[in-house]
């Protein structure tokens, strides 16, 4: 059996995981447990998903073979290309998967939280192609440093609500999301953008982001006849770096999720309960949440995935930080090397790679490069100084 | 439905005084509010059965905004649930306390841990509002040891096959969730919260509490029509938020006068 198999029927992956969800909400994950269970064992639905990730996000993403870092670095470096999709990033693949299983139960209206805007801009997108109403709650300080984003989103249909509670942040957008649907969830889904939240959220959103991971592996074979020996994705709920996991979890391959030194949840190993889900969380000495700090809005979370913390728990996959100097130096050098402007949330993972390449002499990396960078040459102007 | 063989103080109490012809009224304050303790004197005073004192949390997903701002300020001013429940012990009021508090209290301190403080602090009750039936095994029995009582939420989207399952491990009262949405004041008593109640009151003899949206004196009244009595949160804290203690004692006087019929 595969390690990334399903969790357990309390929705854990080891210790981690559950449903820690308000009463209110406790029939409404029950019933997209079982819709997701359905819909994932009936052909008619994985083809109609199938069909979209085909023929309208662009799927299967390409993988790029980076000869001028590879020769700066010393190492072999694929990417996976998942900011070639519809939307510009990974997150249209759960996007897809979660609209249509919305329309299957019946509901007629998604909400979604966004950090970066990148899952914002997805959940907007489905919802225009599907006939759903949106809302999308983003931390007032993202919209601010995302305005390209915003904007998209209300182009594409949905309202966009900026979240002035706590830090203003992604925590608090989920806050605000999570508050929507304890009013909404007879008639809403909540289209939670990452591999968080109760159960079945992180198994469901893993699913939808294994095709990363398949289409990987058999590129990699492909191009070097042989897994990768390293798989760096960057992590802040941590869902590209699960897609991407899952294709080489039972493999030899080394397994890196990059955080950002300003959340780095897993580095703490600290357990608790927030966002309906036991995880590692950065929390104060009672408990309290944590504000993250990171440059980049899509890694600004003080908690991870639970089923990385079960997989950084048993070894099977590393979890170093990066800081935002670091991160910034990295974004210009894929820019300037490669021709790509990396998301700033990718440019964590090459951070990682810029960093450790000494001791990967000649090894295949593959990096998962989750999303293009477009929506933050507006706020690299202002650091790198126009 | 059966129930635990020996209730604890606080059912023990509210059910002596249902028998007594007597409706419950719970207020709602937020520990470590600048005011607060003068605020939980001021609503005994003025006719709670019980208080709910809530230890703030960062990420409060079931309260609106007037309790999220109550829980900010708490937390800007310093108050963890060591000071709150320290302060608490010097409250000296003659009615049963409760705490509410977001899971991550407890399991941050440790459940044996967390029961053994609030015991210590002299509290007979806990909410945990964001710890459902399925995962609040290990909470409840520690609880149950350490003698408080966890009394269980129940929302209106509970199907008829979940409700007994809930009612069957609600210690003290059943906490029976108003209406679709967070703490907050509304205009009007959704109905989903006699709704509820009905549909509770069916099934158990423990009491039945509507809260969540009973935002004034004649919604109380109206919840009691069905319910057992009423929690009340924002619509007190935001008097104490906007006048004070004093605010609080008239505002608690005058839902306990109407709900006293």
């Amino acid at each position: 059996m595969s390690l990334m198999a399903q969790p357990s029927d309390t929705g854990r992956f080891g210790e981690f995981g559950g449903r820690f969800v308000p009463e209110t909400l406790v029939p409404a994950c029950q019933e997209l447990e079982a819709a997701f269970v359905d819909a994932w064992a009936d052909p008619q639905y994985r083809d109609e998903l199938h069909q979209l990730l085909r023929t309208y996000a662009g799927r299967p993403s390409i993988i790029t073979e980076c000869h001028n870092l590879s020769e700066q670095l010393g190492i072999r470096l694929a990417l996976k290309r998942e900011d070639l999709n519809h939307t510009g990033s990974h997150k249209i693949n759960n996007v897809l998967g979660q609209a249509l299983l919305a329309k299957r139960m019946g509901k007629k209206r998604i909400v979604a939280e966004t950090g970066a805007g990148q899952h914002g801009v997805a959940s907007a997108t489905a919802a225009a192609l599907l006939g759903l109403e949106c809302k999308v709650y983003m931390g007032a300080v993202d919209v601010e440093r995302q305005s390209l984003n915003v904007f998209r989103m209300k182009l594409l249909g949905s309202e966009v609500e900026a979240v002035h509670s706590g830090s203003r942040t992604l925590k608090d957008a989920v806050n605000e999301a999570m508050r929507d649907w304890v009013a909404t969830v007879e008639t809403s889904h909540y289209c939670l953008g990452s591999v968080m939240g109760p159960h079945p959220y992180p198994w469901m959103v893993r699913e939808f982001h294994r095709v990363i991971g398949d289409e990987a592996r058999a590129q990699s074979v492909e191009l070097w006849g042989d897994v990768p020996d390293v798989a760096v994705a960057c992590v802040g709920g941590g869902s590209n770096a699960i897609g991407m996991f899952s294709g080489f979890v039972d493999d030899r391959t080394r397994l890196v999720g990059v955080e950002p030194a300003g959340g780095a949840a897993v580095s703490r190993a600290q357990p608790g309960v927030v966002h309906g889900m036991r995880s590692y969380l950065m929390q104060d000495e009672y408990g309290q949440v944590q504000e993250a700090h990171s440059i980049s809005a899509g890694l600004d979370y003080p908690g991870v995935g639970p089923e990385h913390s079960y997989l950084a728990s048993i070894g099977r996959a590393e979890y170093p930080n990066v800081t935002d100097a670091e991160v910034i130096d990295a974004f210009q050098l894929m820019a300037r090397s490669e021709g790509i402007i990396p998301a700033l949330e990718c440019a964590h993972a090459l951070a990682w790679i810029v960093r450790a390449a000494p001791e990967m002499k000649g090894q295949t990396v593959l990096m998962n490069l989750s999303g293009r960078g477009d929506k933050d040459v507006a706020q690299m102007m202002d650091v790198l100084g126009g | 439905m059966s129930h635990q063989l020996q209730p604890g103080t606080l059912e023990t109490l509210f059910r002596a005084r249902r028998a007594a012809g007597h409706k419950l009224l719970v207020p709602y304050i937020t520990g470590g509010l600048p005011g607060w303790q003068d605020a939980v004197r001021a609503a005994a005073a003025a006719g709670a059965d019980a208080i709910e004192i809530g230890i703030p949390f960062s990420d409060p997903v079931m309260d609106g905004p007037i309790i999220q701002q109550a829980s900010q300020t708490a937390l800007e001013a310093g108050a963890t649930p060591v000071s709150i429940l320290n302060e608490t012990r010097s409250l000296d009021v003659s009615i049963p306390l409760a705490v509410m508090t977001y899971y991550n209290t407890v399991h941050h301190a440790g459940h044996e841990r967390f029961a053994a403080q609030l015991a210590g602090a002299g509290i007979v009750a806990a909410i945990v509002p964001d710890l459902p039936l399925e995962e609040s095994g290990p909470w409840c029995a520690a609880a149950d040891l350490a003698g408080i009582e966890t009394v269980m939420l129940a929302a209106p989207t509970a199907p008829d096959a979940r409700l007994p399952l809930v009612v069957a491990r609600a210690r003290g009262f059943v906490y029976s969730v108003g209406l679709l949405g967070v703490t907050g004041e509304r205009d009007t008593l959704a109905h989903t919260a006699t709704a509820l109640a009905r549909r509770l009151k069916a099934i158990t003899d423990v009491p039945v509490l509507v809260g969540v949206g009973v935002s004034n004196a004649a919604q109380a009244r109206e919840a009691c029509e069905v319910a057992d009595g009423v929690v009340m949160g924002a619509s007190v804290m935001r008097r104490l938020l906007e006048g004070g203690a004093d605010a609080v004692g008239d505002f608690v006087g005058d839902v306990r006068h109407a709900i006293q019929y």
